[in-house]
């Protein structure tokens, strides 16, 4: 059977799995990174890639049989012609709603960090000790002193692109040279650091897009087509970046249509003694092992997978003695900001499509500034002129309409808040023994809502934003509210929250389930706080840590 | 108008009635056959009612060109929900008893023209369309999403390579595609 022993097994493929891949096999292990889905070969697949709008039959749009087939999909941008192969098919992975949680995956080698948005924040301690402070949820039993050099690191080999702002908010990392602000978000952007006294602050966007070349990446050619997957491998993903990296030692296995049902438990070592899987094409059992176990299955199904694991010891599974597996469940709330006008700056346009924008980051409740809640929010944005789609009441039909249609309309600005989410241990993931997926799975049931703190948050949201922007001399300006329900961050988080308490937490410090120490799940589960910035590089971050610990331990064979 | 001439002459010879002389009369071109949603003309009707919204001109093409008409239909069917196909096609059929392609470019241009300040009346909405407005739209995003509108009537480039924000710009120059 030794074709089925690893060093180490890592469960699913996208941004912390392709880490772990990554940092394993390059501290000499050998792996087998297992992906539920079909491959998707760098480059190779992404067939879409270089295509014109006119490529499309429907032009990029939505049709009404795909509406039927991707009903949660429809529910946001997500659901277009363009990509629609990298989302996971809804038929054959039904999920239960106890109440709506729009659950956006994508079922593939590389998951979604084929489709991210790439925005790449550290955290400071403003964020790690906040729950110590306000009495919420656990401490994180990490600080940022000792996440810092890991950030390091996974900036430097993901290549983010930024500035230097010397933000307590918002550590400043190893970045490659920032992205450009056009004229208009320049001047706009002086006028609000002016007016603000550096107490907010609106920068250029932070983003996995490379603004120079790396090892078999070009940088980026701002063709803003990310989400279709880089020909140029100019932003992060898991095959831009971290599994040829894993590929090359040698020491990687890659197997596609492997649906990870239990991680095996051997009660009396306590330890995993690797993980069954369920072959997605043949329906057939296969069982693989290993040493250690990295679990990167995306927020709810690494919940899934655990409560399916070692429940002849644990009925409620691997890692639910402390009562907090599938507990805690966060997102970012968003769609809420405002939009206007801006005056002026006709003699000027701007060249290529930037993938990037503004950010503000978190200021609510910091350095003096009290809300009626606990916690804040960041705005993404940006300027633009309009462009053919916008109407022109003074023109019907005729010459007119299309010549007028065919240069660049007006200035506008627009920004939309993420607002971070508290980890109620009532916002939660379940397993719905009543239904079964595709392949005769019991599949997961979501019952999150947002509440009071997160609800009055929104309101500022999109206050603070009218506010912003009229003082820095928009017009016309105008709020916008979408639906206050939880999933369409797309940033789920906190299933298997990290404590320094085994009988408050799922995970120790370093990752590891403190029922199986040779378990670690360094994906979006272990967040014990949500911030409200992008959290994907806090991933990364965690990941070659626990990555780096989980060698160590071996060395010193305690796992 | 020969047209009508002809069934004239037809029915003196017949000396009486013509069966089907309605449907005749509304054109060669008749709605005898439908597939799908649409009559076989309405594609021909389709690019002709584009091309007013969006006429060539100077070097420039126009919707016709885009295939507007075949792009219309594709998204109608396709995209639209039932109860929009029922306005849409309702909007056509009135666009035929109007004898649209019998009108004058400059008739064909009027009655657009009086369409478009019909369905900018308050009272049609999202939940009341206007199957102009409908028309209007298809034209527009048809036109500068097609190649021969992304890449004339506008500027697109596939790979720009890299991003200035700060490009001067002098009325006249043209907006990039996407």
């Amino acid at each position: 059977m030794a074709d089925n022993h690893f060093d180490a097994i890592v469960v699913g493929s996208g941004i912390s799995g392709g880490w772990a891949a990554k940092e394993l096999t390059e501290k000499g292990l050998t792996v087998l990174l297992l992906e539920r889905g079909r491959n998707i070969e760098h480059v190779k697949d992404y067939v879409n890639a270089t295509k014109a709008p006119w490529d499309y039959p429907h032009r990029g749009t939505k049709t009404q049989q795909m509406i039927k087939n991707y009903p949660v999909l429809n529910r946001d941008y997500p659901l277009n012609e363009t990509n629609l192969d990298y989302w996971t098919n809804e038929q054959e992975s039904p999920y239960t709603e106890v109440h709506r949680f729009d659950w956006f995956r994508g079922y593939h080698v590389g998951g979604r960090s084929l489709m991210w948005g790439r925005q790449s924040y550290r955290w400071s301690d403003l964020q790690f000790e906040a729950n110590a402070k306000e009495g919420i949820g656990v401490d994180w039993p990490v600080r940022y002193a000792e996440i810092a050099p890991w950030y390091d690191h996974v900036e430097k080999f993901a290549g983010i692109s930024g500035s230097k702002e010397g933000l307590a908010q918002l550590p400043d990392g190893q970045f490659m040279p920032a992205m450009d602000m056009n004229i208009v978000e320049k001047d706009l952007a002086g006028r609000f650091n002016e007016h603000y006294k550096n107490h907010r602050k609106m920068i250029i966007g932070r983003t996995a897009n490379i603004t120079e070349p790396l090892p078999g990446r070009t940088n980026c050619q701002y063709r803003d087509k990310c989400w279709l997957g880089c020909p140029f491998g100019a932003y992060f993903s898991t095959q831009s970046s971290t599994l040829p990296a894993a590929m090359a030692t040698g020491k990687l296995t890659l197997r596609p249509w492997a649906i990870v049902t239990r991680v095996l438990y051997d009660k009396d070592k306590k330890r995993a003694t690797g993980v069954e899987i369920l072959d997605a094409e043949t329906n057939k059992t296969y069982t693989y092992t290993s040493k250690i176990v990295f679990v990167n299955a995306s927020t709810i199904n690494t919940a899934w997978l655990l409560m399916n694991s070692a429940t002849d010891i644990w009925p409620d599974g691997l890692g639910s003695s402390s009562g907090e597996l599938g507990h805690n469940l966060m997102d970012h709330h968003l769609g809420v900001g405002a939009f206007g006008q801006v005056e002026g700056y006709e003699d000027k346009y701007y060249y290529g499509r930037r993938a990037n924008g503004i950010y503000i980051p978190h200021f609510a409740n910091l350095f003096g500034d009290k809300r009626d809640y606990i916690r804040g929010f960041g705005y993404q944005g940006g300027a633009s002129r309009e462009g053919w789609d916008r109407d022109i009441a003074e023109l019907s039909v005729g010459v007119e309409l299309r010549e007028a249609l065919s240069e660049p309309g007006q200035w506008t600005f627009g920004m939309g808040g993420f607002g971070e989410t508290l980890p109620y241990h009532d916002n939660k993931v379940t397993l719905d023994k009543t239904r079964k997926d595709k392949w005769g799975l019991n599949i997961p049931a979501i019952d999150a809502v947002l509440r009071d703190n997160e609800l009055k948050m929104r309101k500022d949201m999109q206050g603070d934003a009218i506010e912003m922007l009229t003082t820095i001399g928009l017009k016309n300006v105008r709020g916008f509210e979408g639906n206050a329900v939880l999933g369409r961050g797309i940033h789920e988080m906190g299933t298997c929250r990290m404590g320094k308490d085994p009988k408050s937490s799922v995970l120790n410090k370093w990752n590891q389930v403190w029922d199986a120490p040779n378990v670690f799940v360094t994906d979006g589960s272990f967040m014990t706080s949500a911030n409200c910035c992008n959290p994907s590089l806090t991933y990364m971050a965690f990941t070659a840590r626990a990555a780096n610990h989980a060698v160590d331990e071996l060395k010193k064979m305690n796992l | 108008m020969q047209r009508r001439e002809a069934l004239q002459r037809v029915a003196v010879l017949l000396g009486g009635t013509v069966i089907g002389a309605e449907a005749f009369l509304s054109g060669c071109k008749t709605p005898v056959r439908k597939e799908g949603l649409f009559y076989d003309n309405d594609v021909a009707m389709m690019d002709e009612i584009g091309e007013i919204i969006l006429p060539g001109g100077n070097g420039v093409p126009g919707a016709k060109d885009a295939k507007i008409g075949e792009f219309m239909k594709v998204i109608v069917t396709d995209c639209y929900t039932p109860e929009d196909q029922d306005v849409f096609t309702q909007g056509l059929k009135a666009m035929r008893d109007a004898q649209f392609m019998d009108l004058t470019p400059q008739q064909r241009h009027d009655l657009l023209v009086k369409l478009d300040k019909e369905a900018r009346d308050p009272k049609y909405n999202d939940k009341n369309k206007h199957y102009f407005k409908m028309l209007k739209q298809l034209t527009i995003w048809g036109y500068f999403s097609s190649e021969p509108g992304a890449t004339k009537a506008l500027r697109y480039i596939e790979t720009p390579g890299h991003f200035d924000g700060n490009l001067p710009y002098k009325k006249g120059d043209k907006a990039w595609a996407t």
